[in-house]
């Protein structure tokens, strides 16, 4: 009886205890995605105040026709894939290194995460003005020192350069992850397969890519929430241009929101940005799902 | 025979990453040192590496031009105001969920974890209404209160895998001799509790220093922290290399040097988990 009692009680202080978090997460999903939801119905723009009537789907039809939509679309899968591609088979690299005996391994393994902790807009700044800026930066300098002409990198190539900008920033996470993931592989297991006289292609193939697998896949999808979201890197060294070559959904959002002030077109694409994301957090949150069991 | 076969080895593999490393590393590096540069300097072809004039009047430019200190300072409160207050709100639900764990628990952590996986963008427009209409726009509380809510999922999942690793039976053994609930956790859990928190906290200021949607979109002049502040050098007037090399130093420093500390930690944060 007292017993029972007790657990009533735990299980009510546990409640009470987890409440907090869930109304408050309960509410931010809930009422900016609801006015989203609504604004997206709405033919309403900030500089015309008042005028603001119910418009059904134009703003849907309206952005899905622009053809500015498909090139962002195109730009965002662009960066995700880039991005991914360049961090996934550099981290794998990386990590297989840090894993081999060397000297001062703490250190280069230092060197390496330090991209990660660079703010965005410090990491694209540096970026663009002192290694790709076509007169001043350092990537001018090397061109011109091997007989080139020094390349406009974000004029002649936005989407690339960013990809770039943003693939460093994302390769030390990529590297960390697999490096820890590597290093819970068994020796023993590495040196069996040794004996076994297995050669150090078939080992990593064999043995070492199927035990990634599952921090490969932890790599991609945790990467792909973030980078379908990139905005502070085109921001401030691109503003999506030249025209809209380097507008990703994410920007063309924020460009029709604070800069062109519709209010209406706006959410309507936030609204399109958020299905997407939802289709790729389905498998994410699998993922991670599985891994609660386990 | 065999023992020289591996020496040298290490030593190839020695060179060859400290090699990767550098390369990875150098734009930080060259941040660093076109900092203490002059401007005309930080532009000469062929560049200086280390063979230049050293001054730190950059530092001290970037400071009496824009106050600096003021949106160092903004950065300082709003990572740390909204770490803080995330904690004070995690805590006691990642304890209930870790040590009082009921069928819907493992529902409500994913449930949680979704709401990160929402694209900013998709509340861009509401949140900067709500806050230019209740006076929230370009103010530390409002970025506080934003911040708050996008990592309150992370800090919550990271706590309870901490408190996951503490065993029941401690628990258990306090109940026995009639601990109450609240000297159960402040004498039993908090100091076993520590470490995680500790690592919480750490990984949560750093993603918090460098949130750049939030801060760009709902700051200006006055609440701009760093992330905002150091975009306003996109769009320069005249030579700002050295300049903008000090106000970044000045942005990064900080933050990799809690990062070095707490490499382990950001894996296991980054990763909710999955990959420890």
């Amino acid at each position: 009886m007292g017993d029972a009692m007790a657990t009533l009680h735990t299980r009510s202080a546990a409640r009470l205890m987890i409440a907090p978090s869930v109304l408050l997460l309960l509410a931010w999903m809930i009422v900016p995605l609801a006015l989203t939801i609504y604004f997206s119905l709405l033919r309403y723009n900030l500089l015309m105040p008042g005028m603001e009537e119910f418009a059904g789907l134009t703003n849907y039809t309206y952005f899905l026709t622009d053809p500015a939509f498909f090139q962002a679309v195109f730009n965002t899968l662009a960066i995700v894939l880039g991005v991914l591609f360049i961090t996934v088979v550099g981290g794998i690299g990386l990590a297989l290194l840090l894993d081999q005996p060397m000297f001062g391994q703490g250190i280069v393994r230092i060197l390496v995460i330090a991209p990660f902790l660079i703010m965005p807009t410090v990491a694209a700044l540096v970026w663009k003005n002192m290694f790709m800026n076509p007169v001043n930066g350092l990537f001018a300098w090397l061109a011109k020192l091997v007989g080139l002409q020094p390349f406009d990198f974000l004029a002649n190539a936005p989407l690339f350069s960013i990809i770039l900008i943003v693939a460093w920033q994302w390769l030390p996470f990529a590297t960390l992850i697999l490096l820890t993931a590597l290093q819970s592989l068994d020796e023993e297991q590495k040196e069996a397969a040794q004996m076994d006289g297995a050669g150090a292609w078939s080992r990593f193939i064999y043995l070492v890519l199927p035990h990634l697998s599952r921090a490969i896949t932890v790599v991609i999808l945790i990467q792909t929430i973030f980078l379908l979201s990139v905005f502070a890197e085109i921001l401030v060294t691109t503003n999506g241009g030249p025209g809209t070559q380097s507008t990703n959904l994410t920007f063309l959002v924020y460009a029709q929101a604070l800069l062109q002030f519709d209010v209406g077109g706006a959410s309507a694409g936030g609204i399109i940005a958020v299905i997407l994301a939802n289709i790729v957090a389905f498998f994410l949150m699998r993922m991670i799902g599985k891994t609660l069991e386990a | 025979m065999a023992r020289n076969v591996s020496t040298q080895r290490k030593l190839v593999t020695t060179v060859v990453a400290w090699a990767i490393g550098i390369l990875i590393f150098f734009p930080i590096l060259w941040t660093f040192l076109t900092s203490f540069k002059t401007e005309a300097q930080a532009i000469a072809s062929p560049p200086a590496f280390l063979f230049f004039d050293w001054t730190t009047e950059n530092y001290f430019e970037v400071q009496s031009r824009s106050n600096y200190f003021k949106h160092f300072m903004n950065s300082v409160v709003v990572s740390f105001g909204s770490t803080l207050l995330g904690l004070l709100i995690a805590i006691p639900s990642a304890w209930a969920m870790a040590f009082a764990p009921t069928k819907r628990t493992k529902d409500v952590l994913m449930w949680m974890l979704s709401t990160k996986m929402m694209p900013p963008v998709g509340v861009l427009v509401p949140m900067y209404l709500i806050f230019r209409n209740t006076g929230l726009l370009d103010t530390r509380t409002g970025l506080v209160m934003v911040l708050t809510l996008i990592n309150l999922p992370i800090i919550i999942w990271m706590l309870y895998t901490y408190f996951k690793e503490i065993p029941g039976e401690i628990l258990e053994a306090a109940r026995m001799d009639g601990a109450s609930l609240a000297k159960e956790i402040i004498y039993v859990l908090t100091p076993m509790a520590i470490p995680g928190i500790a690592s919480t906290l750490l990984l949560n200021i750093i993603l918090a220093w460098n949130e750049a949607f939030w801060t760009l979109n709902l700051s200006a002049a006055k609440a701009a922290p760093l992330t905002a502040f150091i975009a306003s050098y996109s769009s320069p007037e005249g030579l700002f290399y050295a300049k903008l090399s000090a106000a970044s130093t000045m942005a990064i420093a900080p933050i990799l040097i809690l990062g070095w500390f707490s490499q382990k930690q950001l894996v296991r944060g980054l990763t909710f988990g999955a990959v420890k």
